[in-house]
């Protein structure tokens, strides 16, 4: 067991599948010089060397596209998209090619690309680096979606998408970076990235969420307890394809479900959650599934507006409440 | 257009319980069917329908107590219309034999339809057990959010019935016993005329035989006076045995085997007297095991039918409640009652001494009809001179 931040996971990960893989490379915006945005790839340029640590012009849709022909070509790209934000740029190329082209080759041709996105709030970067659309990328088929919200995740996942022979984006909420935690490397080289987590086991509610969200998440579930609410939390961990039966399975034990989801709640990733417990889980339903979600606003740059928008521990803890006979 | 009503089912009944339909909306029904059952304080009914047509509607589900009138339901008759249905005769109680009543059918044949009324409140979850439970959601009221049904809603009204159930069965039962006592000895007062006779019986020899035997055993085989009183009795029988008759049909049979039938008083109130089978031919041991054995079970409530329905006669001792002599009254068709009252010191004249010794008073009840006070007299005589002779008993 290695003592670690969620960042180190990442660039741990990094390294190992440079070290094991020589089609591996790492393409993006300041990765090489300048270490990353996040630092992430702090020192793998002066390990790798410029061939295998490539900085790009800041044109998400040109080293997007030039991650797809990377992996046609036979190469196992990673590529890194400063935040979510600017991944819209690229749009065409995940859309439209990364996504479609084993489709549309008749099997002939895939795309083993990973694209790594920072995500989220709370960093009061305001309104075009901090929203949550990784529920866009969910929509698609041909893509997978993967959003590590532990030290082990972010490290495990990264090592599973290299395997997979389709693209695979991993979100990675920017605010996790400094999260410490603790890392079974042999374990986490063995995830399964197919299932959802049960982190904490509880028999009242299910709180259903996923990456930047899980912290605030646990910590309601805390007070939950303390209210005398047993909260059952569970961590998506892969929103394309979903672990709808973990959710089901759960949902049918406490009849309750509290959604927790950083993104703007039309459209969200947790109303395709709630329309899942509604067609497969109605009859175990003793309340309407509630969702906590952001304010349907730009993200503000003000510290104190940012926190009035995106989710907090108090509104996860009160939707509980309010669904938990007498302790409403 | 004709209600089916809630009938009146013997002259003191004003209300009556719902226990289940046995046809629904659109089944027809002919006059004479029985379409529901009812209970009454007396006993569970099936009642008739005085209708012919179709049902219509249903007004009231089982488990519901209605007033005598209510409508129980509408049938849409058929044909020439003979008047909306009057209140059925009722029948006779003489006639509604008690039975035991089955449980309580209390779940309906589907969950009301939302269709129709106002819709209920309720959570899918809830739903869904009130319909498998049974549980009329629509008299629920909800506790959660907005007064909506939740499931520990059905939950704790699901608790409550059970609760609500049992005691009222306990109840039940107990009325139901205290009818039958009332039946048979008013039927006793009624028909059978009594003698009564009484004797006094020094117990000294008895108990001071039985403190020696008890002495010899260990705690489990000691025996009670108890037991020699009833191998007394039993004996005695075989002096007098018109006592150990029953009247059938006008007169009396006697009957074979002593089956003595040992009056219990159950703790929550009531009365058994099943029977010790063969008392006159059992040993002092036997009979002793035999009795304890027959009042563990009366007061479990698990007797067997035969033990209830086989005594030839019956044996009280109400001595344990202080008192000092019982006048009994026969169970029918028995002709006999033996009873015991305390053993109390008393003064006592034996050869010229006034001396204290222990004493109980034995009495007979009989019927006059079976037997005469001197065979009576004769009986207690022989009750009296064998338990001068425990050890031979």
């Amino acid at each position: 067991m290695t003592k670690l931040t969620y960042r180190e996971a990442v660039r741990a990960a990094l390294r190992k599948a440079l070290r094991d893989d020589p089609r591996v490379f790492l393409m993006g915006e300041d990765v090489g010089g300048y270490g990353g945005a996040f630092a992430v790839s702090h020192g793998l340029l002066k390990e790798f060397g410029p061939e295998r640590i490539r900085d790009t012009p800041l044109s998400e849709s040109a080293f997007v596209g030039a991650g797809i022909g990377a992996a046609l070509g036979g190469m196992r790209p990673i590529v890194e998209i400063m935040t979510v934000n600017f991944s819209l740029l690229a749009m065409d190329q995940i859309v439209n090619n990364a996504a479609a082209l084993r489709h549309m080759s008749g099997g002939q041709f895939n795309v083993p690309m990973v694209v790594r996105v920072a995500t989220g709030g709370g960093r009061q970067m305001a309104a075009q680096h901090s929203h949550s659309l990784e529920v866009w990328y969910a929509h698609i088929p041909g893509i997978k979606v993967l959003t590590p919200a532990t030290v082990p995740d972010a490290y495990g996942m990264l090592l599973a998408a290299l395997q997979e022979s389709d693209p695979v984006f991993i979100f990675e909420h920017a605010t996790l970076y400094p999260l410490e935690g603790e890392l079974d490397e042999a374990a986490a080289e063995q995830m399964d990235i197919s299932r959802a987590a049960v982190v904490r086991p509880g028999s009242d509610v299910t709180l259903i969420t996923y990456g930047g969200t899980l912290g605030k998440t646990i910590q309601a579930a805390d007070q939950l307890r303390e209210m005398g609410i047993q909260a059952e939390v569970l961590d998506l961990r892969t929103l394309r394809p979903l672990d709808a039966r973990t959710i089901l399975t759960s949902v049918a034990k406490t009849h309750r479900a509290v959604i927790v989801d950083e993104a703007w709640r039309s459209g969200s990733f947790a109303a395709e959650i709630s329309a899942r417990i509604m067609e497969d889980a109605f009859d175990s339903l003793d309340a309407p599934v509630a969702r906590v979600c952001s304010a349907e606003v730009p993200m503000p740059y003000a510290k104190h507006l940012e926190a009035a928008a995106l989710p907090q521990t108090d509104e996860i803890v009160r939707a509980a409440q309010e669904m938990v006979p007498h302790h409403g | 257009m004709a209600e089916f009503l809630m009938p009146q089912l013997g002259a003191d009944m004003s209300v009556g319980k719902l226990l289940g339909w046995r046809k629904k909306v659109g089944d027809r029904v002919q006059r004479g069917d029985i379409i529901a059952d009812v209970e009454t304080d007396k006993a569970d009914i099936e009642v008739e329908v005085f209708a012919t047509g179709t049902i219509e509607k249903i007004l009231v589900q089982p488990g519901e107590k209605v007033p005598v009138g209510t409508a129980l339901a509408i049938i849409s008759e058929e044909g020439p219309s003979p008047g909306a249905g009057p209140v059925p005769p009722s029948p006779s109680p003489e006639h509604a034999a008690p039975t035991i009543p089955s449980p309580a059918p209390l779940i309906p044949t589907a969950p009301a339809p939302p269709a129709g009324g106002p819709r209920v409140h309720i959570s899918p979850v809830a739903r869904k057990l009130a319909a498998d439970l049974g549980i009329n959601p629509a008299r629920l009221s909800g506790t959660g959010p907005g007064g909506r049904i939740t499931l520990e809603d059905v939950q704790h009204a699901a608790q409550a019935r059970t609760a609500e159930a049992a005691p009222e069965e306990k109840i039940d039962r107990a009325a139901r016993m205290r009818q039958a006592i009332a039946t048979a000895m008013a039927r006793s007062k009624r028909e059978i005329p009594h003698y009564y006779l009484s004797t006094e019986i020094d117990m000294s020899r008895s108990l001071d035989w039985l403190t020696g035997e008890n002495l010899k055993r260990s705690v489990e085989d000691r025996l009670v006076y108890g037991v020699l009183l009833l191998k007394a009795v039993a004996l005695a029988l075989r002096k007098v045995p018109e006592l150990n008759a029953l009247w059938i049909e006008g007169k009396a049979t006697p009957r074979p085997d002593v089956h003595l039938g040992v009056a219990i008083s159950l703790r929550d109130g009531g009365l058994v007297a099943p029977a010790l089978h063969h008392a006159d031919r059992r040993s002092l041991d036997e009979l002793m095991r035999d009795f304890r054995d027959v009042v563990q079970r009366a007061r479990a409530g698990s007797l067997r039918s035969s033990e209830l329905s086989d005594p030839t006669i019956t044996v009280t001792s109400l001595g344990e409640q202080g008192v000092e002599t019982v006048f009994g009254v026969i169970y029918p068709p028995q002709v006999a009652l033996v009873g015991f009252g305390k053993i109390a010191e008393r003064p006592w004249s034996s050869e010229g001494q006034i001396v204290s010794r222990p004493v109980i008073t034995a009495t007979l009840s009989a019927d006059h009809r079976v037997s005469d006070g001197h065979r009576g007299g004769l009986f207690l005589v022989a009750v009296n001179q064998l338990l001068q002779k425990p050890e031979e008993l």
